[in-house]
């Protein structure tokens, strides 16, 4: 049975430690928006939808000068339903941060790599949304939301199950910047390039699937890509008011080019 | 006819993303994207290389189709999307949107199926459709013959092909031929010079015992087979094959049993109305033909022009106008794309 509208609950209660010299200085009480579409001083809401891994995740954060805050959150693990589950999400992130979609001000998507079914669910939705919103939106490598939280000094390889026994992933650097990848291969191919760039530890679904062939002690969290590491990644482009991005998928693998036949024959 | 509500719909269950938007029954926008070139070479439609362009035409085709409407999202009331059948991946793609698009612009969400919606799209053309009527759907991916009782609430099928569509069939013989993809429209031009009489290609599931079995039920499989064995005997013995003659005789037993089963369907459940849609209703012989044999019995032919005859997003806009009016209620946020969605469910 999959859960449903699980609340993030371990994630919940963090926010960014504050960072007073990156941006802007302080505040003033009041006072016209900030010309340009930055977002300067204000505190803005955005949206930030997953739908790379069997997690079908959708929060909403808070991003100001100061750092950003998870307002609500909603994660299910099933992945066969991420087009059934996805929108509910949103819609319940939104009535129970008390905000309408008119509210938002950008939305982040994580672009995967991820099968490609189901990673298009968070893509489209989040350019739909974008488009009758007239917001911007931005995309994140879904890896880099697993391997940048994870990162604590050393090198960390991020994996994620891309089917067809093989992996997604990427090599991320002691301070969480992404050094190789992201690629698809064998887990034992992705094992050599790691244990080349000196990894140490691996995180992710892909990595627990795989960890027998990987060699590597495995990180429990994040398991899948963490909605407020997706968003700190945006974060930059959010206050500067960066322009819409097309969500385009990192699907890196060619299409099956085979021909579907009788494919709407479906009655008796 | 401002007060009727404005409808929109979005269409991606095969090679097509379909924006459309009406008022009632009066078509303001019809914009389509098509990867049909993309799948050429492969002679069929390649689900993944499908989903794939809806991903990118989605949004483009939606601000087309508000151009040519004149409106916003923030002024229509309601969103229909094809919820199946289909290619899932490709469904999925369309029903994600517009969730996303109901969402964003707080408004209801209708998942519609296809095959209702091909019957639907005749009311833009030819105002409310007559109930009881009887359908004959033929595409590429389908070919079904449909009571239709009511429209809003319930499709009966009376038949469907057991083995490969008529589009399909016009695929793989234009194939044979060396006609490009798809098939339809390169058979149809090349029969107009041939001989529908030349060859006496067999008619599926039309002898009597058939017909106590599959009385509606269409095949083209055997049909294709002896067009091939047909043109291989041909070319073994180093003779020309007559391109248009094997066309004009393949398309005239395709059209024949479509139409002799349709209008048997219409005249033993005593209906007066038959709608053609899909695809292959654009194909010329098919159309003279039905209006042909159905004006013998007193049978009215309905066949909406060839652009709303395949996929497109007014098809689903017009059955979504249909339901809102009929006070059908929406779908919920949850709604799965079904890639084998039933005929007996009209709406999700
Ligand atoms: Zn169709």
């Amino acid at each position: 049975m999959p859960q449903r509208y699980q609340p993030l609950s371990d994630i919940a209660a963090r926010t960014t430690p504050s960072r007073p010299h990156r941006v802007r200085p302080p505040p003033r009480p009041a006072g016209p928006r900030p010309s340009g579409g930055r977002i300067g001083l204000l505190t803005v809401l955005v949206l930030v939808v997953d739908s790379s891994t069997p997690a079908v995740t959708a929060a909403l954060v808070e991003v100001s000068a100061e750092g950003v805050a998870l307002r609500a959150g909603r994660c299910t693990v099933d992945a066969r339903a991420h087009g059934e589950l996805l929108a509910p999400q949103v819609d319940a992130v939104l009535a129970e941060a008390g905000a309408r979609p008119a509210d938002l001000a950008a939305i982040v998507a994580g672009l995967g790599p991820g099968p490609f079914t189901g990673l298009r669910v968070g893509l489209v939705t989040a350019a739909a949304m974008g488009q009758v919103l007239d917001i911007p939106t931005y995309g994140v490598c879904s890896l880099d939301a697993i391997g940048y939280p994870a990162a604590a000094g050393e090198p960390v390889l991020a994996a994620s199950d891309a089917r067809r026994r093989e992996l997604y992933w990427a090599v991320y650097d002691g301070a969480g910047e992404r050094i190789a990848g992201p690629n698809v291969d064998l887990p034992a191919e992705a094992a050599v390039r790691a244990r080349d760039l000196g990894v140490t530890v691996a995180v992710g679904d892909g990595a627990h699937r795989y960890a027998d062939t990987l060699g590597l002690p495995v990180r429990v969290e994040p398991r899948y890509p963490d909605p407020y590491a997706l968003a700190r990644l945006a974060a930059g482009r959010i206050r500067s008011g960066a322009p819409s991005e097309q969500l385009t998928p990192l699907y890196l693998r060619r299409p099956d080019a085979v021909a579907a036949t009788g494919h709407k024959s479906v009655l008796p | 006819m401002a007060d009727q509500p404005l409808i929109l719909g979005i269409e991606t269950s095969c090679d097509e993303t379909g924006v459309g938007i009406v008022r009632g029954h009066t078509l303001l926008a019809d914009a389509l994207a098509s990867s049909v070139e993309q799948h050429a070479r492969f002679g069929g439609v390649v689900p993944e290389v499908a989903s794939r362009a809806h991903l990118e035409a989605i949004v483009p085709t939606m601000d087309r189709a508000l151009k040519e409407a004149g409106v916003t999202l923030a002024d229509i009331d309601a969103i229909a999307v094809t919820a199946g059948p289909g290619l899932a991946g490709a469904l999925l793609v369309g029903v994600a949107a517009a969730k996303g698009y109901a969402v964003a612009a707080e408004k209801p969400v209708y998942g519609v199926n296809h095959l209702a919606a091909h019957v639907a799209v005749d009311t833009l053309e030819h105002g409310p459709l007559p109930e009881p009527a009887v359908a004959l759907l033929v595409s590429g991916g389908h070919s079904s013959l449909l009571m239709v009782d009511d429209l809003a609430n319930g499709v009966t099928p009376l038949g469907a092909t057991i083995d490969d569509a008529a589009g399909e069939a016009f695929d793989k013989v234009a194939r044979l031929l060396g006609l490009p993809f798809p098939g339809g429209p390169y058979i149809d031009r090349e029969a107009r010079s041939g001989d529908a009489a030349a060859i006496a290609f067999p008619r599926g599931l039309t002898a009597p015992k058939d017909l106590a079995t599959h009385r509606y039920d269409f095949s083209f499989s055997g049909l294709k087979t002896a067009v091939a064995r047909w043109v291989e005997a041909r070319q073994r013995s180093g003779e020309p094959v007559p391109v248009a003659d094997v066309a004009a005789s393949f398309q005239e037993a395709v059209c024949d049993v479509l139409v002799r089963k349709a209008i048997d369907a219409c005249r033993s459940n005593g209906v007066e109305t038959l709608v053609i849609g899909g695809g292959v209703a654009a194909n010329s012989r098919l159309r003279v033909m039905a209006e042909d044999r159905a004006a013998r019995h007193g049978i009215r032919v309905r066949v909406p022009r060839p652009k709303l005859c395949t996929d497109n997003g007014a098809m689903v806009a017009a059955l979504g106008s249909h339901l809102v009016a009929s006070g059908v209620a929406p779908s919920r946020l949850d709604l799965p794309a079904d890639s084998a969605m039933p005929l007996t469910q009209v709406s999700v």
